[in-house]
C-alpha cells in the first residue's frame, strides 16, 4: 500500500510542533487518499514520541531508537529515510522546512530520484492531463509554493517519481489532534540495517544556544518602528508581530536615539536600505532620510495616530491608530486566518 | 597545506530589488527590469574559499556555474576578488532543470573538474529559494554536506571544522574531505573587487564571447592563457541528456500565478477590528503574509 509518511523531529523525545502540523495535514490527505498515515522518528530517547502523534491519526509509527543518531547528522538519517522508501514505497512524504528537514530533505529526494518541493505554503490533490503524452494522472501531490522572492505562486507536481516530497515551514499549516484515543501501531527497527559505519564520518562537536545577529537587510517582512512607539516596551509588540510574520524589526533614527532599539536595525539613510515584500511603519511620520532606506517596498502599510504624518501619502493602507491596540489585531487576527 | 576548492555560483534576477517600476500595469513581474545579479550567499560562498586561500597559501579556487552565455559575468566577478579560473557550464539540453537535474548537471562538470578537496555553495539562491542543490551535488558525488555554515574554521589531517548556524544557537561539526559546504547569509560578507585582479581579468572571457565579439586583440588570449574561460556542454561533461534539463527534472511546473501588487492609491482603515481582519485576509490571500 502507497502511504503517506511523515519524518518526526524531535528535541529530547518532545515532538517539534512543525510535524504534528504536518501529522493533520498529512491525514487529511490521506483520508482523500484511501490511504494511511505512517510517521517515522529518527533519534535517541523517542520512547515517548508515540504518546505524542498517535492522537494526530498516525496508523503506523517506525522508530528507529540510537544513541547515535542524536544530535542529527544528514548521512544516517538519509540512509534510514532511503532504505526504508525504499521498502515501504510511501506516495508522498511530508517534512519541516527546518534546518534539519532542508538538509535531509534534499539528499534524500537526490538519493532516490524523486522530486522535492521545498517550503509549500499549501498541498492539495488533484488530476493533471499531460496532453503532450497523452497521458492523465490521478490524484497528484499539488505543491503549492511562492517563488521568484514571492512575485510569483507556482503550482509543482511530480507526475511520475515516487514519492513525491515537499517541506513545509512550521506555522503554514494548522495543528489538529484528531482522536485523543487513536490507536496506531509502533514498529521499531534494527538501526545496524539501515546504516553503514561511513555514515557517522561527520562528527557534531558542540552545540550552544546563541542568538544571530540582526539581518534586515534580506528579511522579506519588516516591522518598523519609530519614536511614536513611545518606549522600549512596546517595541516588544513588533517583535511579537515580527515573530508571527516571519519578519525583522527595524526602526527610524529616532527610534535608535530614543534607545527604543539597537543601532543595526536603523533604517534610512544613515541605517541599512531595504526592499522587503512588506513593509509595516509603526509611528514613524516619513521623514526624508527614513523613506530613503525604505521607499523601495513592495508593499507599505503606515500605522500613525496622525492621519497627517508624511508617510501615509507613499503607504498602500494607512492605518489610523494607536500602535499598542493595531498590532494586537493583527497578530489575533493573522492567527485565526492563517491555515 | 593548499586546498583545490570549488565554489559554485549562480546569476540570478534581483528579486529583493523589486520597486514599483519592476511591476508592469497588470500587477505581474517586469523581469526584463531585473537586473541579474551574484546570488548573494554564492558571494558569502566565495568569501570563505578566499579565507582559506589566505590561510593555506597555494590554494586554489575554481569558480564553477551553470547558465546561459551572459552568466559568465559570474565567473570574472569571481575572479576580480580572488578566484583563479572559471568555468561555465552551458548548453540547450540543461534548460528547464528542476533542482535535480541542476545538481545532476553541477556533478558532472565537478567530476570533469577533477581534483577537489571542498565544494562552497550559498545556501540557496534568491530566485528559487530552495537549498536544494547544494546537498544534492552533494549526494551525486557521494561526499558529506555541511549546510547552513557561518565560518569553516579551521582544516586540519583531512577534516575540515565548520560552524553552523541553527534555529536558535550554533553547532560545530567535524567531517572529512572531501566535503560540500553551503554558506548562510549569516557568513561575513565577501571583500570587495581587487583593483589589480580587475585589470589582469577584465578581459577574461568565453570561447563564444571572443568569437561574438570579434576582439581585435585576439592574440592577448594565446598570450595570456589565463583570460580563457573554460565553457562545457554536455557533451564536454559526459553528462546522460536524459538526466539533463526537463527531461531530468522529476518535478514538472503545472501552472504559475502571478502575485498582483496594490495600485498606489492609499486605502484608508480606522483601526477596528472588522477592518484589521479584513486587511489580514487580503495579505494572506495575495501571499504577502503566510
Amino acid at each position: 500500500m502507497n502511504n503517506i509518511i511523515v519524518y518526526i523531529e524531535t528535541d529530547e523525545g518532545a515532538v517539534a510542533d512543525v510535524s504534528l502540523e504536518l501529522l493533520t495535514k498529512g491525514r487529511s490527505l490521506a483520508d482523500q487518499l484511501g490511504c494511511k498515515l505512517e510517521a517515522v522518528a529518527i533519534g535517541n530517547h523517542l520512547g515517548e514520541v508515540g504518546k505524542q502523534v498517535f492522537p494526530y491519526g498516525v496508523d503506523v509509527l517506525h522508530i528507529f531508537n540510537d544513541a547515535r543518531l542524536s544530535p542529527y547528522t544528514t548521512l544516517p538519517h538519509t540512509s534510514i529515510l532511503v532504505n526504508l522508501f525504499k521498502q515501504i514505497k510511501p506516495q508522498i512524504c511530508l517534512m519541516g522546512a527546518t534546518i534539519i528537514g532542508r538538509d535531509l530533505g534534499p539528499r534524500v529526494s537526490s538519493s532516490l530520484g524523486s522530486g522535492l518541493t521545498a517550503d509549500c505554503t499549501s498541498l492539495e490533490i488533484g488530476d493533471h492531463e499531460d496532453r503532450k503524452a497523452g497521458k492523465t494522472y490521478k490524484n497528484l501531490l499539488y505543491q503549492i509554493r511562492p517563488a521568484f522572492g514571492g512575485n510569483i505562486v507556482a503550482w509543482i507536481i511530480n507526475p511520475d517519481h515516487r514519492p513525491q516530497m515537499a517541506t513545509v515551514r512550521e506555522g503554514v499549516m494548522k495543528k489538529e489532534v484528531l482522536d485523543p484515543l487513536y490507536k496506531g501501531e509502533i514498529v521499531e527497527h534494527d538501526v545496524n540495517d539501515y546504516v553503514n559505519a561511513d555514515d557517522f564520518a561527520v562528527a557534531v562537536i558542540e552545540r550552544h544556544i546563541e542568538k544571530s545577529k540582526v539581518n534586515i537587510k534580506n528579511a522579506p517582512i519588516i516591522i518598523a518602528g519609530g519614536y511614536g512607539v513611545g518606549s522600549k516596551e512596546n517595541f516588544d509588540l513588533l517583535y511579537d508581530l515580527a515573530d508571527v510574520l516571519g519578519g525583522e524589526v527595524g526602526a527610524s533614527r529616532a527610534a535608535v536615539d530614543a534607545g527604543f532599539a539597537e543601532h543595526e536595525r536603523q533604517i534610512g539613510q544613515t541605517g541599512v536600505t531595504v526592499r522587503p515584500k512588506l513593509y509595516i511603519a509603526c509611528g514613524i511620520s516619513g521623514q526624508i532620510q527614513h523613506v530613503a532606506g525604505m521607499q523601495d517596498s513592495s508593499i507599505i502599510i503606515s500605522i500613525n495616530n496622525d492621519a497627517n504624518a508624511p508617510i501615509n501619502t507613499m503607504a498602500d493602507y494607512v492605518i489610523t491608530g494607536e500602535v499598542e491596540t493595531v498590532i494586537p489585531k493583527m497578530i489575533k487576527y493573522y492567527k485565526k486566518n492563517s491555515k | 597545506m593548499a586546498f583545490n576548492i570549488i565554489v559554485l555560483a549562480k546569476q540570478v534576477p534581483d528579486t529583493r530589488n523589486i520597486g514599483k517600476d519592476a511591476m508592469k500595469a497588470d500587477g505581474t513581474v517586469n523581469r526584463g527590469a531585473l537586473p541579474a545579479i551574484f546570488n548573494p550567499e554564492d558571494l558569502n560562498a566565495l568569501e570563505q574559499a578566499l579565507g582559506i586561500k589566505d590561510r593555506y597559501p597555494g590554494s586554489t579556487i575554481t569558480m564553477l556555474t551553470m547558465g546561459p552565455g551572459r552568466a559568465a559575468d559570474i565567473l570574472r566577478e569571481g575572479l576580480f576578488r580572488g578566484a583563479d579560473d572559471g568555468v561555465l557550464l552551458t548548453d540547450r539540453a540543461f534548460a528547464g532543470a528542476d533542482t535535480l537535474a541542476t545538481s545532476y548537471a553541477l556533478s558532472t562538470a565537478v567530476r570533469k573538474i577533477g581534483k577537489y578537496d571542498l565544494i562552497i555553495c550559498g545556501r540557496q539562491a534568491i530566485d528559487g529559494d530552495t537549498a536544494q542543490v547544494g546537498p544534492q551535488v552533494a549526494e551525486k558525488l557521494n561526499i558529506p554536506q555541511v549546510t547552513y555554515a557561518e565560518e569553516i574554521e579551521e582544516i586540519n589531517n583531512g577534516k575540515a571544522r565548520v560552524k553552523r548556524r541553527l534555529e536558535n544557537g550554533v553547532e560545530t561539526v567535524e567531517s572529512p574531505l572531501p566535503l560540500l559546504v553551503t554558506v548562510n547569509g549569516s557568513a561575513r560578507t565577501c571583500r570587495p573587487r581587487n583593483a589589480k585582479l580587475l585589470l589582469k581579468f577584465k578581459h577574461a572571457k568565453t570561447v563564444t564571447e571572443r568569437q561574438a565579439e570579434n576582439i581585435d586583440y585576439i592574440d592577448i588570449y594565446s598570450t595570456r592563457p589565463y583570460l580563457n574561460l573554460t565553457e562545457w556542454g554536455v557533451a564536454d561533461v559526459d553528462a546522460d541528456i536524459e538526466l539533463c534539463g526537463l527531461s531530468g527534472s522529476p518535478t514538472k511546473v503545472k501552472k504559475i500565478e502571478n502575485v498582483v501588487f496594490q495600485t498606489k492609491e492609499s486605502k484608508h482603515l480606522s483601526g477596528s477590528d472588522d477592518e484589521i481582519e479584513q486587511l489580514m485576509i487580503e495579505l494572506i490571500a495575495n501571499h504577502t503574509i503566510g
